[in-house]
């Protein structure tokens, strides 16, 4: 494994760790005061200093560092979490953020802005309290994991030369604690090295060291995920206890640790206990880690000490699946560099991880793997369905053991296109979180002060859906912060709370995803959205309008309602890209405002986008799909609602307003004649545009799930066809691309000098 | 050139199939599988040769078909018909043939330049060289050139 990989590896961990520490600020900045909340805080920040230790990441460490030693403050309660600290927490965990994607991605970071939070956290741990000196600065809280090189990581070995060699050195004035260090396993799991703890306890003072491996159980029995070993150490000291403590900061919740202050002689407690001491060297740590495979060959116990260290500089390079897919490749890979020895202790240290992690075991797969896999489950139904015509076409006397096995293999198949489609979906939480940070960055700007309420990030929807979701979801939280709320004056004098407030909700509802995002705000000024459309000429000046088609005004392009322009929104290309992009997903968006009381914008999406909900017609002998979203109604033209207009228009009367009719078949020259409209159906269609039509078809097949398949792929893009699909009985069917049929029937034609070769 | 020019070593295979009453074959290394005949879903504004789109193991692959393209009588499909499934570049394309004949193995030296009597351009463009096998007169075809780029921008 190449360094390129194991970083990509650190920073998909990053994205994990981010996201636990910015979940964990938001519960604190809720109330949640559970210690075990604000160590899940400081252990993402701590791992991610960790790791960018490794790489030589220095921006990102020394922020860190900082962000770590404000947090180490609130753990320690020597500062209150209070909404003003959160608030500079929550804007150091966004830069945190910015660090890590641009250590990732090359980009460029606002320095200023972490410089400004460099300096407010640094205020924070030492204004508020100023006794910090025991606060973990340098040496303690820096225990970056040791240098990872090409192999992925690298044994530390050790000399067991000098067994008798440490001798007790004269008692001085200095205090002398004993301290018993008993790790659990935990200790290992979580990444943590025994040995670098001890090495920081060494630098406080004087110290001997005593391991008792009387737990140590034989080979056979011996579980490499268990802590056999525990130390007793003795430590002269002048630091005080807190320094002692603030070595094991790290590690407390995974150890037995005593501290005690010893008097006098009693010091020289080794002989009380009934153990082996086994002194060994700490000095040999502080050089860089050596390959070393020749000591294997000690004795049995010293080996399986061995293993357990290097378990431990295995764990230290990463979390759980770090070392799996380290473990992975050292396996794939033996012949490189690395050993055996070191590949099977990093294997087994993977076993380790991974049944510790077995709680959700998750693997990351390449999306294109997936698609083909999906790919072939849609082929498999196809299949399995004219497999089943064709049983039905030639079965004459109704041979049940047939017609048996068929329904079980439809059920079947339908169980694994359901399990397919499954693996793509995934919670919206991620895309949820990210709008916290929008709405942090735009309250800020604004002045305004806003509470974010999630629900539903747990809602399940494609990947694809996911990743095209933020842009739009990110526009509407701007306007709803900028535009939907007001200002804490202003909702006071209202009577409402200063802090305004967002939800954002997800939720399953038929099928589809529905994204809602509410804002109690003023709602939309419905006489200022009318004034602005009478302005650009949307609308005539006497037009009567109900307040849903007002609130709909704001979804035109270049319409905005800000009165002055401002650098988060209200350059006029908000909400029309939303809802464009929204389209473009196949989704709808809806807006419901009452005034005074704020905006309810209404998502309704796919839950994926491989499928499609159309409407199978039949025109001119040709089966078309038409994406459901699009159409509005159907209806059964009668004679007396055709009109003719000019020289080849008709217009159908709908409710006393008049549509222009479009027939599919002719203007995708599939007839050269129009057809009888009395003799088909009417498909009432919204268009990009705004404007409707009535385009015609022959007849409706029905209503179908269908998956979408692309035509440029093999062929080329043909106006007024979106995609094509596979029916059940194995033929491809073309998905119309209503836009553009609208369009055309507007004068733009589809492609005249194409549609003349075709007829002829 | 660039057919003949990529192709310079000793030997090679190539697919012979007929269209009406002529033979023509392709480079074996561009052909993916050979098929039956199976109606194809004609497309909107399709040039007159495309014949429309079928499915290909849940891909959708257009039929040309490539009497029509040459410029010969246009074929009415039937079951008898063979599709040569074949790779143009990035796309894969179905050609309508009307059987598929052998494989020859033949060096470059056995193909003759094009005669000096082809009438159009475009036959020209597409014909890169002939062969004379037992006989028979056999035309090896770029495929390409039958597919230029400008053209299926225009499709």
């Amino acid at each position: 494994m190449d360094m390129n990989e194991i970083k990509e590896i650190f920073f998909q961990e990053c994205e994990e760790q981010l996201a636990e520490l910015e979940s964990g600020l938001l519960k604190l900045n809720d109330g949640d005061r559970d210690p075990e909340t604000v160590n899940a805080v400081f252990r993402a920040v701590h791992s991610i200093k960790g790791g960018a230790g490794a790489f030589g990441l220095d921006d990102l460490v020394s922020f860190a560092h900082v962000f770590e030693t404000t947090l180490d403050c609130v753990r320690s309660n020597r500062l209150d979490p209070g909404p003003e600290v959160l608030k500079v927490m929550l804007k150091s965990a966004d830069v945190l953020a910015d660090l890590t994607n641009a250590a990732r991605d090359g980009g460029s970071v606002d320095e200023a802005r972490s410089r400004q939070l460099i300096k407010e956290l640094e205020a924070l741990a030492n204004g508020e309290v100023p006794q910090v000196s025991a606060a973990p600065v340098e040496p303690v809280a820096a225990v970056a994991p040791p240098p990872v090189n090409d192999e992925g990581f690298q044994p530390v070995a050790f000399s067991f030369d000098d067994f008798e060699a440490d001798e007790e050195p004269p008692l001085m004035e200095t205090p002398t604690y004993e301290i018993v260090f008993k790790p659990k396993s935990d200790l290992y799991a979580k990444g943590n090295e025994a040995t670098l703890l001890l090495r920081d306890l060494s630098r406080l003072g004087e110290m001997s060291i005593h391991c008792d491996m009387g737990a140590l159980p034989t080979l056979d029995r011996l579980s490499p995920e268990n802590a056999y070993f525990f130390w007793k150490i003795s430590l002269k000291t002048d630091k005080g206890e807190d320094a002692i403590r603030s070595v094991f900061e790290f590690a407390e919740w995974d150890c037995d640790l005593e501290i005690s202050l010893v008097e006098d002689e009693a010091v020289q407690s080794g002989e009380e206990l009934p153990m082996q001491p086994v002194p060994f060297d700490l000095s040999i740590l502080d050089d860089e880690p050596a390959v070393s495979v020749g000591v294997v060959e000690e004795e049995e116990q010293l080996a399986v000490q061995q293993q357990e260290i290097r378990n431990a500089a295995v764990s230290a390079a990463g979390t759980a699946s770090n070392v799996l897919q380290m473990a992975q490749s050292a396996a794939r890979a033996p012949a490189e560099k690395s050993t055996p020895a070191a590949s099977a202790a990093a294997q087994s240290a993977a076993a380790q991880q991974a049944a510790a992690s077995a709680a959700t075991p998750t693997i990351r797969v390449d999306l294109d793997r997936v698609d083909r896999l999906i790919n072939l489950v849609g082929e498999l139904v196809i299949n399995q369905a004219m497999l089943s015509q064709s049983v039905v076409e030639n079965d004459t006397n109704g041979t049940s053991s047939i017609n048996m096995g068929l329904e079980e293999l439809q059920q079947l198949t339908r169980e694994i296109q359901d399990s397919v489609m499954a693996i793509r979906a995934q919670p919206v939480k991620p895309v949820f979180q990210r709008m916290s940070r929008i709405v942090r960055e735009i309250a800020d700007m604004t002045g305004k002060s806003v509470r974010l309420i999630t629900e539903g990030e747990n809602t399940e929807v494609d990947k694809t859906v996911i990743d095209k979701l933020a842009e739009p979801l990110t526009h509407m939280i701007r306007n709803a912060v900028d535009h939907g709320l007001e200002t804490p004056e202003k909702r006071v004098a209202a009577g409402k709370s200063a802090e305004g407030t967002v939800r954002l909700t997800a939720k399953h509802r038929s099928g589809r995803i529905v994204i809602e995002l509410a804002d109690d705000g003023a709602g939309i000024n419905r006489e200022k959205v009318r004034q602005k459309a009478i302005d650009n000429d949307l609308i005539a000046a006497d037009a009567n309008l109900s307040d849903e088609e007002i609130d709909n005004l704001i979804f035109h392009a270049g319409f905005s309602t800000a009165d002055k322009i401002s650098d988060i929104s209200g350059r006029g290309v908000g909400m029309d890209v939303v809802k464009r992009s929204i389209q473009a997903l196949g989704g709808r968006i809806n807006i419901s405002s009452k005034p005074g009381h704020g905006s309810v914008f209404t998502m309704s999406l796919p839950l994926t986008l491989a499928v499609l909900d159309g409407m199978v017609v039949t025109v001119a002998n040709q089966t078309l799909v038409v994406p459901l979203t699009a159409i509005v109604e159907t209806l059964q033209p009668e004679a007396s609602a055709i009109h003719s207009f000019g020289s080849n228009q008709r217009l159908i009367s709908i409710r006393n307003s008049f549509c222009p009719l479009v027939d599919v078949g002719r203007i995708l020259n599939f007839r050269a004649i129009q057809a009888n409209p009395v003799e088909g159906v009417a498909l009432l269609v919204e268009s990009e545009g705004g404007g409707q039509r009535a385009l015609m078809v022959d007849a409706i097949q029905g209503q179908r799930q269908v998956v979408i398949k692309s035509l440029e792929a093999n062929y080329t893009h043909v106006p007024g066809i979106a995609a094509a699909t596979i029916l059940g009985d194995g033929r491809v069917a073309l998905i119309l691309d209503v836009d553009a049929i609208v369009a055309a029937s507007r004068g733009q034609s589809l492609k005249p000098e194409m549609s003349l070769a075709a007829v002829g | 050139m660039t057919y003949a020019a990529k192709n310079l070593t000793d030997g090679r295979e190539l697919i012979a199939f007929r269209v009406g009453a002529q033979e023509f074959c392709v480079n074996i290394m561009s052909v993916r599988e050979i098929r039956g005949w199976t109606p194809a879903t004609p497309m909107p504004h399709a040039p007159p040769y495309v014949l429309g789109v079928i499915n290909l193991r849940g891909a959708v692959l257009p039929i040309v078909d490539l009497s029509a393209r040459l410029g010969m009588t246009p074929a009415d499909p039937t079951v008898r018909h063979v599709i040569i499934v074949a790779q143009v570049k990035s796309q894969v394309v179905g050609l309508l043939v009307d059987a598929v004949s052998d494989i020859l193995t033949i060096t470059d030296d056995k193909i003759q330049p094009t005669p000096d009597v082809v009438s159009s351009e475009f036959e020209k463009s597409f014909a890169r060289g002939v062969l004379a096998i037992e006989g028979r007169m056999i035309c090896l075809i770029e495929l390409e050139a039958i597919f230029p780029q400008e053209e299926r921008e225009a499709a």
